[in-house]
């Protein structure tokens, strides 16, 4: 087979096997306090930002060793945050949209039409 | 292919447009992960739809979050980050040649997103029950502004509430409503249609006085409570205040509690409590095909990385999955009534006999044959690695969603 030419010419990078049980951990640990955190008020903005930055944590957790971005070719990571970034600007325009119409669709909610 | 190849100096894996191995590798990568870019696109599509309508309307999803269960969402999560782990560490078995481990770690990756979808099974269902799925069925549906069926929804705000209420901690209630209530109400919902709905629920021993009376406010005033508004001066304003600012007045009104009951909500939200359900089941729905997807995709990946054996016994071995998949369904509606039951267990006993005798033909038929191996090796591993990516994608996306959905506070 195939065995000879692979090692050759190109070594895998294997992540060591402590170190993803490590960050399965963590993931675990993370996921615990997301869900104990519901307990605390913080005010409903404040728990919602900590919930996200939890949850952006453990996404950056996913990505930069289970994914491999942390030791893959740098293209891959700026095509996952070019796509990111996008879908984030959607979603401000989107929000700053409805925010300025909120009070138009409350006046036809009021009419009884469908906004 | 392989035969043409023989006289070259690389690889049958090798493509002619490629120089190296390696070459290769870092092009599919790169093309899996433009495909990445385009899925991350597409969910945020139904963020984006997410965050509008809680941006708009926050009481309702205080409100209609309670419905779900963050106890199945919270080990749902971590089955599925568990089965994470397991592929990373399949990827890191195919890096290293562990073809025998790398077989397990795939199974077990299997174990982990059919855990998944089974627990989706019990929660979708316990929506079902309630009159929380999709479309005209959910019981806050809405036609020209005003509550479809108002008995249904009082019905479904008794649920939401009381459920809510058990449901802040992580103590271990994922059954209660599977049985114990589902049964109740399912009882119930069809005199709860004729109209005298209150008298109905006071039969049920769990359901107390106070809250029956609650119940038959909405079914009066939707329209009442437009006419006063609308004979404010500036109602517009006030409205659209309410919408923007209201969080602190919702919390502060209902002492104690951080959640609105139903007949709180802003009276213009009613309208709009229906479609909290129709985002859960277009995110989650959207998620759970893509885990569908992977499962597919990983019974492909453990089906080249097999030897005779395991490719005997891996599509037999799906169907019998499947069929124990809808023995469990059949179990989870065998109260109810109608064709699906029956559909279930019909389904379920044909695909473990097709599983069964196609399994046995194979085993039969197989013999071990020690030149047909693994199609994978540290040299050559690029689908799995593909395929792991693709898991990993739905893994984090439902890190987002969790949170999202079930922890809104």
């Amino acid at each position: 087979m195939s065995h000879d030419h692979a090692h050759d010419e190109h070594a895998p990078h294997a992540v060591p096997l402590g170190f993803l049980a490590l960050i399965f951990g963590v993931l675990m640990v993370l996921t615990f306090v997301t869900v104990g955190v519901t307990k605390f008020d913080f005010g409903y903005s404040m728990n919602l930002v900590v919930a996200m930055a939890i949850a952006l944590v453990k996404a950056l957790l996913v990505g930069l060793y289970f994914m491999h971005l942390r030791w893959d070719a740098p293209i891959n990571g700026f095509i996952l945050v070019a796509s990111l970034l996008f879908v984030t600007l959607f979603i401000s325009f989107a929000l700053l949209d409805t925010g300025a119409y909120a009070p138009t669709q409350a006046a036809a909610a009021l009419r009884g039409s469908t906004p | 292919m392989s035969t043409a190849h023989s006289d070259h100096d690389h690889p049958a894996h090798l493509a002619h447009h490629f120089e190296t191995s390696a070459q290769q590798m870092e092009s599919g990568k790169l093309g899996m992960w433009v495909f990445l870019a385009t899925e991350i696109l597409m969910f945020g599509g139904l963020f984006c739809a997410y965050a509008v309508y809680r941006a708009n309307n926050p009481d309702v999803f205080l409100f209609a979050h309670r419905a779900l269960d963050t106890t199945w969402g919270a080990i749902n999560t971590a089955v599925l980050l568990a089965s994470s782990f397991t592929m990373a560490w399949g990827v890191r078995a195919a890096q290293l040649g562990q073809k025998k481990l790398l077989i397990g770690l795939l199974i077990a990756t299997l174990f982990g997103g059919a855990g998944f979808m089974l627990i989706k099974t019990v929660e979708y269902k316990a929506k079902w029950d309630h009159a929380l799925f999709v479309g005209p069925s959910n019981a806050y549906y809405h036609d020209n502004g005003t509550l479809a069926d108002p008995g249904e929804a009082a019905h479904s705000s008794e649920y939401i509430e009381k459920h809510g209420d058990t449901d802040g901690g992580h103590g271990g209630h994922g059954d209660d409503h599977g049985a114990g209530h589902g049964d109740a109400h399912a009882a119930g919902h069809g005199d709860s249609h004729a109209g005298d709905h209150g008298g109905d629920h006071g039969a049920q021993a769990d359901a107390p006085a106070p809250a029956a009376s609650k119940i038959a406010a909405p079914a009066a005033p939707p329209t009442g409570l437009h006419a006063d508004l609308l004979t404010h001066k500036r109602p517009v304003l006030g409205a659209g205040e309410s919408l923007s600012t209201g969080i602190g007045a919702i919390q502060a009104s209902h002492k104690g509690s951080h959640y609105p009951a139903f007949t709180e909500l802003d009276p213009l939200n009613t309208n709009r409590t229906h479609i909290f359900f129709q985002i859960y089941f277009a995110m989650t729905g959207l998620h759970g095909l893509h885990v569908l997807i992977g499962l597919g995709l990983i019974s492909w990946i453990c089906y080249r990385a097999g030897g005779p054996m395991t490719r005997a016994l891996l599509v037999p071995g799906l169907f019998v999955s499947v069929g124990i998949y809808f023995v469990f369904v059949w179990w989870l509606v065998s109260a109810n009534s109608g064709w699906f039951p029956t559909t279930a267990l019909v389904a379920a006993v044909l695909c473990l006999i097709a599983g069964a005798l196609w399994g046995a033909k194979n085993v039969a038929l197989t013999k071990p044959n020690p030149d047909a191996d693994s199609e994978f090796s540290p040299g050559y591993y690029t689908p799995v690695d593909c395929v792991g990516l693709y898991w990993h994608l739905v893994d984090l996306i439902w890190i987002f969603l969790f949170p999202l959905l079930y922890l809104i506070h």
